[in-house]
């Protein structure tokens, strides 16, 4: 990076910071702390809502994604806007009504103080191993890519959103997240433009989905039915609406967010802002991935796009057996290229049947250059274990560094913070939030003034912010990131979403018997994740079902426990 | 606390959107699942058309 690249990156990263904490001065209430000033119109909610979700993991391992494995990975998000949809029309009017803090007061009100504790620790629970992952997953990228020491990477990213969460509250999270957003999608699209033109002179728009689509990368939509694979449209529909329900309807960092709205209406126009940006958005990332494939089928590309691997087969360039990866790897990719140039000038001449052998060629050399790169990948992790990670978390890095010029470079990594830093803060503001009012007001300090509890909150979220950047500092890679983030959530998140069907919708159960099922459910959770080998996207659903039907069996054998809890409350 | 049935009186449907085309939400919703249809037919078809 050059000093334009850092002037790039540090003045805007600090200046938001400061302009939120600027404009959010001298806000003392807790009300006002901890949902913003109740002045916030939707497109700021929208914002902020797609800011909290998209983290810089989003924007780095997305185009990786798109890269390797096509556009199928959009079909996580087919269940997004049936659950924003639901969320509007059920959730948000019921928790604006009853004027909660957060989600899990609901859960008070509706059951009893045990099953509002239960999904209040659900949420600290994997959203405080989430924030860390959140804060690592960015920083072990950009330092291994810039040799940068990745604890100071951890923790200076860290502290700057804990400064301004700490002193601004919701408001600053909300005030931040809409010039992060913009800062994002300035880079985004840029970076989109640049590729575009620097795509071979010859290469149509229907030359380059043709070209992906020959290598498999335009396959969006997969019909199939069988669950053991990862990314089809039924996982998505049916997996991806409770995933989402759960995320966007149950957890705290997205809850405070919608609730912070001057009104019901901007609240609910917010969320069907994403409902329908969303699924473009993901599909535009993924193309950018699907195009810097197509680009560097014309480019040589690196044998390896991970800064790990990359640096050790710089380091040990004189293993014989290294450098003949390197050079099979390159004479087949010059192969590949000349077939794809034959099957371009095929196709332009409508030659169909030149076209067809040409492109059949490439598929097989472009196999062969496939092998060597997993042969090589083998080799060096039986070397040296360290090299395991995915290459998907560096490709779209890597394409920057390479091929944009500086200025451009500064303003994606800055894209890369900004996404960082606004889910970081939307996450420690709901921590913070909710072991104020669910725990800390609950079961210590139940009578205290304003002031006490701002000064609570402020204490809480640099406490969770510490937690998340020392968990950062010890975390190891679990996949790729982006996935990693996912099965998180999908663990957690099906007995959370099932706490609140219940609520909403089985008002003869009582708290006892939601409480056991939802714990039984958890477990039953945990089994089959260690067990089976489906889709992660279905652990949701099993989650909600498990915790429903349980509910239900276990308020039919105990009718008297549910009775007495509805005399209590 | 209050009892679980004061809910029943959530009846927001009927406040107005302030948008210029769509008067209800019921509107709205239809509209955001007209554009999830319209954007799955388009993948399907960008699979089907380049795969």
């Amino acid at each position: 990076m050059s000093a334009l690249d850092f002037v790039v990156l540090i003045g805007s990263m600090l200046g938001i910071a400061i302009y939120g904490i600027w404009r959010t001065r001298g806000r003392r209430g807790l009300n006002t702390y901890l949902k913003g000033d109740a002045k916030t119109a939707w497109f700021a909610i929208g914002l902020s809502v797609m800011a909290t979700q998209a983290s810089a993991i989003t924007f780095l391992s997305t185009p990786g994604q798109g890269y390797l494995g096509g556009l199928g990975f959009v079909q996580i998000y087919f269940g997004l806007p049936i659950a924003l949809i639901i969320i509007a029309a059920i959730f948000l009017p019921i928790f604006r009504q009853l004027n909660v803090y957060t989600a899990y007061e609901y859960l008070g009100w509706r059951f009893d103080s045990k099953t509002r504790l239960l999904g209040a620790s659900l949420f600290l629970l994997q959203r405080g191993l989430g924030a860390g992952l959140t804060i690592y997953a960015p920083s072990i990228v950009l330092a291994t890519v810039f040799g940068w020491p990745l604890n100071l990477t951890i923790i200076s990213s860290g502290l700057v959103v804990i400064v301004y969460t700490v002193m601004g509250g919701s408001g600053a999270v909300t005030v931040t997240q809409k010039y992060q957003m913009a800062i994002i999608f300035a880079g985004m699209v840029t970076a989109f433009c640049l590729l575009v033109v620097k795509l071979p002179a010859g290469l149509s728009f229907t030359d380059t989905l043709a070209l992906a689509g020959g290598f498999q990368k335009v396959n969006a939509v997969n019909f199939s039915t069988n669950v053991h694979e990862r990314y089809t449209f039924w996982s998505g529909l049916f997996g991806g609406t409770f995933l989402m329900l759960a995320y966007f309807g149950t957890d705290q960092s997205q809850v405070q967010r919608y609730l912070s709205g001057a009104s019901l209406r901007e609240g609910r126009l917010g969320l069907m802002f994403n409902a329908v940006c969303k699924i473009p958005m993901q599909f535009g990332i993924l193309l950018l991935g699907v195009l810097i494939f197509v680009f560097y089928q014309f480019e040589q590309p690196p044998l390896f796009f991970n800064a790990t691997l990359r640096q050790y087969l710089a380091e040990h360039g004189s293993d014989p057996k290294l450098r003949a990866y390197e050079t099979d790897f390159h004479s087949i990719h010059a192969q590949t290229n000349r077939q794809i140039e034959d099957w371009l000038k095929a196709r332009h001449d409508g030659d169909r049947s030149a076209a067809t052998a040409a492109f059949g060629a490439a598929l097989t050399s472009h196999q062969q250059g496939e092998k060597i790169r997993q042969e090589a990948a083998k080799t060096l992790s039986a070397i040296n274990s360290g090299t395991a990670a995915s290459d998907a978390d560096y490709v779209f890095i890597t394409f920057i560094l390479q091929q944009l010029p500086h200025g451009v470079i500064g303003l994606l990594v800055a894209a890369f913070f900004a996404a960082a830093l606004s889910s970081k803060a939307a996450e420690l503001n709901a921590l913070g939030s909710c072991t104020t009012v669910d725990f800390y007001r609950q079961i210590i300090k139940s009578e205290a003034t304003d002031t006490h509890w701002v000064t609570a909150s402020k204490w809480f979220t640099a406490f969770w912010g510490l937690v998340a950047i020392g968990f950062a500092l010890y975390a190891h890679l679990v996949e790729n990131l982006i996935q990693a983030v996912n099965i998180l959530g999908s663990i957690f998140y099906g007995v959370m979403l099932g706490l609140f069907v219940v609520a909403f919708f089985l008002r003869r159960v009582g708290g006892t018997a939601v409480f056991w099922a939802a714990l039984v459910s958890q477990t039953l959770v945990f089994v089959l994740y260690f067990n089976l080998t489906i889709s992660y996207l279905w652990y949701p659903l099993i989650g909600c079902a498990a915790c429903v039907v349980l509910s239900i069996l276990l308020q039919t054998f105990l009718p008297n426990v549910g009775q007495v809890e509805m005399r209590e409350t | 606390m209050k009892p679980p049935t004061a809910l029943n009186s959530v009846a927001p449907e009927g406040e107005d959107t302030g948008l210029p085309w769509l008067r209800t939400w019921k509107g709205v919703y239809l509209v955001v699942i007209i554009n999830f249809v319209l954007w799955v037919t388009m993948l399907v078809a960008l699979t089907d058309f380049f795969s």
